[in-house]
């Protein structure tokens, strides 16, 4: 048990940092490697875009693009954001820092195996990094790894960089294997005495959903990735038709992944979102239940919409037209997650913080990758749309809320409580806004050049007359002058973040009046976290609560003078009749 | 949940473990139904060697359960000891293995082949794998087992141990019998 694991174990010096145990340690290395990885996601992104807008032309810090760097460049963008930015950000940063705090525990249920999974994550960043600097470069067969392209150095030009890439992800999917462990059993057995399943909060439900789902979801492609493994380095034929193999069988394996992976960012993204909103509106939660059922629904159902990928593989129209109607079902839940956060909103007392102005914005921009999403689903306009510009924009109207936004939702809301200090306010809406107005400027053009024909994947449009027309061009121009300022705003997030930890205001244990385990503890929380056990009390959204002193009502505060005051129960359903005592039931 | 953690652990390892071989043995049963002639070659996989494995890894398991039962009632000496018969049959299982993998390859039958010996290597190979990675740890296990401590590690590394037994439960028709 967790608890054999006390303060005294803790190396000291230096070392803390590298072999911790301590889940809060462990949370802050995923953050930071995180973040290092969108900073060299962000700057691939920088030198395609560049090569976009002005082709040919040499890119300040990086030089001329050739086709097959450009490959490698878009390829280590799309894998780097989602698998060594999105995933350890959002489900193993917070969902180490946050789980023991929340639930109202000292520490992970294997520490030690939460810290193996972080050096396997290290180890996988360290090799994709590396892929730059071997002969051929890095992989450069697009995120997917299809075959042929993915399966011979002949093809992908990079033999090298393909296998490295191949044998990171495989690390990558280990690591997040082993983190789900003690995600999952530390929710399940070592919760604060008298919280129920419907007290813990709603984030920790959603990464502990998504680590199921993760777990549900990768094994499959790990299995296809041994085998595209061999197909590489052995000669195997797997996928290659000329031996039997079958190139298609890849991409339904990656897409029984690929899909699910969707929500497994969502999931968690939306959880921050949620914690965000209840506090800065000083709102419980609306129908906090039903969104724990609906996350499990969405889970379910992102197993059935893979083959929407593949609408253009050569499929059964008849199993188009299934993939189709299950794409579509899936947004069902989606929207409803969305309409029970606004009716959160509605009637609240909103503050607009920082993290609440996130917040917000996800829900703003979220609902565009949404709406966009139905164009694709639908078998008959994504023939159309299919690997263009269109899907680009589509895709990162979703991606880019979930990694992005809710990730500074959730790093502004939560700062305060990690590092002891406030952020600056002022620096944080200049960030917030800069950040939102460029983010649309650079998509919303990326509709239109899609819809007009864009194709992905092409370096230099120079060659097609067709698609190098000047209005295009100018908004590939737009979009790539969006970005430079998106960059230059994201200077002013790390300046605030910096000089936060040591200049910024003392935040004190709970300074946005929450309700939740983790404001009990000291800020930042020391080794242990909690001088004394919490107990609980109530659902984890008890604000606006009325007759009270205070507008909020936190978990672990017990009840008034003789239990005065009622039991509230679970989020979502109103006061327990007068009489329930202030007792936890099971 | 009444589920101590450790044994939580090892349902969660397991678990992704079947997703896992789940997705290699659907895209190998896949490949079969859709190509004609894929399962002639199966033909000449040798069902004594893979039936006498199936009865050895079975009794493995069996003397898993004793070890647990021992464990249960405190006996970690005897734990210990049945813990030591079960990773010796491991042991016998691979040896086995390793003749009947080099008398393929004698006759020509490697990795490369065809796409049926890519999956046979590939899915026995996993499999193997699997039963070093059980023995090695078993013998950890058995170790503090014989000094009386960790004694709930027996029935987590049985668990396992049953579960990689299941894995060859389905491989061994799949790859062997069926024609
Ligand atoms: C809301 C409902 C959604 C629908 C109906 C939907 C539908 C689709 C479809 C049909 C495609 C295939 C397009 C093509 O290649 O022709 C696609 C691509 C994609 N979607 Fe979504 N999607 C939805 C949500 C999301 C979300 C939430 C994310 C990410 C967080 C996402 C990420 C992607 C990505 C990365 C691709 C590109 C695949 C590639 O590289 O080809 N989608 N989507
Ligand atoms: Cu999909």
């Amino acid at each position: 048990m967790s608890h054999e694991h006390a303060a005294a174990h803790e190396p000291s010096g230096l070392l803390k940092y590298v072999w911790s145990t301590d889940h809060k340690m462990i949370a802050f290395q995923y953050l930071f490697t995180g973040m290092a990885m969108a900073l060299i996601g962000g700057f691939t992104v920088y030198v395609f875009r560049m090569q976009l807008a002005f082709p040919g032309e040499a890119v300040p810090l990086f030089g001329r693009v050739s086709a097959s760097s450009y490959n490698a460049l878009v390829t280590s963008h799309g894998s780097i954001m989602i698998f060594w930015v999105a995933m350890p950000v959002l489900i193993a940063a917070f969902g180490n820092y946050l789980i023991p705090l929340m639930v109202g525990c000292d520490d992970m249920a294997f520490p030690k195996v939460n810290r193996l999974s972080f050096q396997i994550f290290f180890l996988s960043a360290v090799l994709l990094t590396a892929s730059f600097f071997v002969p051929g470069g890095a992989f450069g067969g697009a995120w997917t790894a299809y075959p042929p392209l993915s399966t011979s150095g002949v093809y992908n030009q990079t033999p090298i960089g393909a296998t490295m890439w191949l044998v990171a992800v495989a690390l990558e999917f280990v690591a997040f294997l082993l983190g789900g462990i003690n995600f999952i059993t530390t929710t399940m057995n070592s919760r604060a005495p008298g919280m129920r399943m419907f007290d813990i909060p709603i984030v920790v439900w959603m990464i502990v959903i998504a680590s199921v789902l993760f777990m549900a979801s990768v094994g499959p492609l790990v299995a296809g990735a041994v085998m595209l493994l061999f197909d590489q380095v052995i000669g195997t034929g797997f996928y290659d038709p000329a031996r039997g193999g079958d190139p298609v069988l890849w991409q339904h394996l990656f897409w029984f992944f690929g899909h699910p992976e969707v929500y497994v960012v969502l999931l968690p993204a939306m959880g921050i979102v949620a914690e965000v909103m209840a506090v800065h509106a000083r709102k419980r939660l609306f129908a906090y239940r039903t969104i724990v059922y609906t996350a499990v629904a969405t889970s379910i159902i992102s197993f059935f919409v893979w083959a929407h990928h593949q609408f253009v593989a050569g499929i059964d129209p008849r199993m188009a037209s299934l993939f189709s109607v299950t794409t579509l079902i899936i947004s069902i839940p989606v929207a409803e997650m969305v309409f029970v956060y606004i009716a959160t909103l509605y009637g609240g007392a909103i503050s607009l913080t920082t993290p609440m102005l996130w917040a917000l914005a996800f829900l703003v921009e979220f609902l565009w990758g949404g709406v966009t999403g139905i164009f694709l689903g639908a078998a008959g306009s994504d023939i159309y749309f299919h690997d263009t510009y269109f899907v680009t924009a589509h895709f990162h109207y979703t991606f880019f809320p979930i990694a992005f936004i809710a990730g500074f939702a959730g790093i502004t809301h939560w700062f305060p409580k990690m590092f002891g200090r406030m952020m600056d306010e002022r620096l944080g809406k200049i960030h917030f806004w800069g950040t939102i107005i460029s983010f649309n400027l650079i998509f919303l053009p990326l509709f239109i050049t899609g819809a007009a024909g864009d194709h992905r994947r092409i370096f230099d449009y120079s060659g097609f007359p067709d698609l190098n027309l000047p209005y295009l061009q100018n908004l590939r121009i737009m979009a790539t002058y969006a970005l430079l300022a998106m960059i230059a705003f994201q200077v002013v997030f790390f300046y605030n973040f910096a000089r936060s930890l040591r200049g910024g205001a003392v935040a004190g244990a709970n300074p946005w009046k929450a309700t939740t385990l983790e404001w009990l503890a000291a800020s930042p929380p020391p080794h242990g976290n909690f001088p004394v056990m919490p107990t609980v009390y109530r659902g984890p959204y008890e604000y606006g609560v009325p007759d009270r002193a205070d507008d909020f009502w936190p978990q672990y505060e017990p009840a008034g003078p003789a239990g005065q005051e009622p039991r509230l129960g679970a989020a979502g359903h109103g006061p327990a009749p007068s009489g329930a005592m202030a007792a936890p039931e099971r | 949940m009444d589920l101590p953690t450790g044994r939580l652990g090892v349902w969660w390892v397991i678990a992704s473990e079947i997703v896992i071989f789940g997705g290699l043995l659907a895209s190998y049963v896949m490949n079969r139904i859709g190509h004609v002639g894929f399962g002639d070659q199966a033909a000449h996989t040798n069902v004594w060697a893979g039936g006498f494995n199936t009865f050895v890894l079975l009794t493995s398991s069996l003397s898993a359960v004793l070890a647990h039962a021992a464990a249960e009632r405190g006996d970690g000496a005897r734990a210990a000891k049945l813990l030591r018969y079960t990773t010796l049959g491991g042991a016998v299982f691979l040896v086995v293995k390793g003749f009947e993998w080099t008398h393929e390859i004698q006759a020509g039958f490697t990795i490369t082949s065809s796409l049926f010996w890519s999956f046979y290597y590939t899915a026995a190979g996993l499999h193997a794998a699997h039963v070093i990675a059980g023995m090695v740890i078993m013998l950890i296990v058995a170790a503090s087992a014989a000094r009386n401590q960790h004694l709930q590690r027996v029935e987590n590394i049985g668990i396992y141990w049953h579960f990689v037994d299941l894995v060859w439960i389905f491989l061994f028709p799949l790859l062997y019998i069926a024609k």
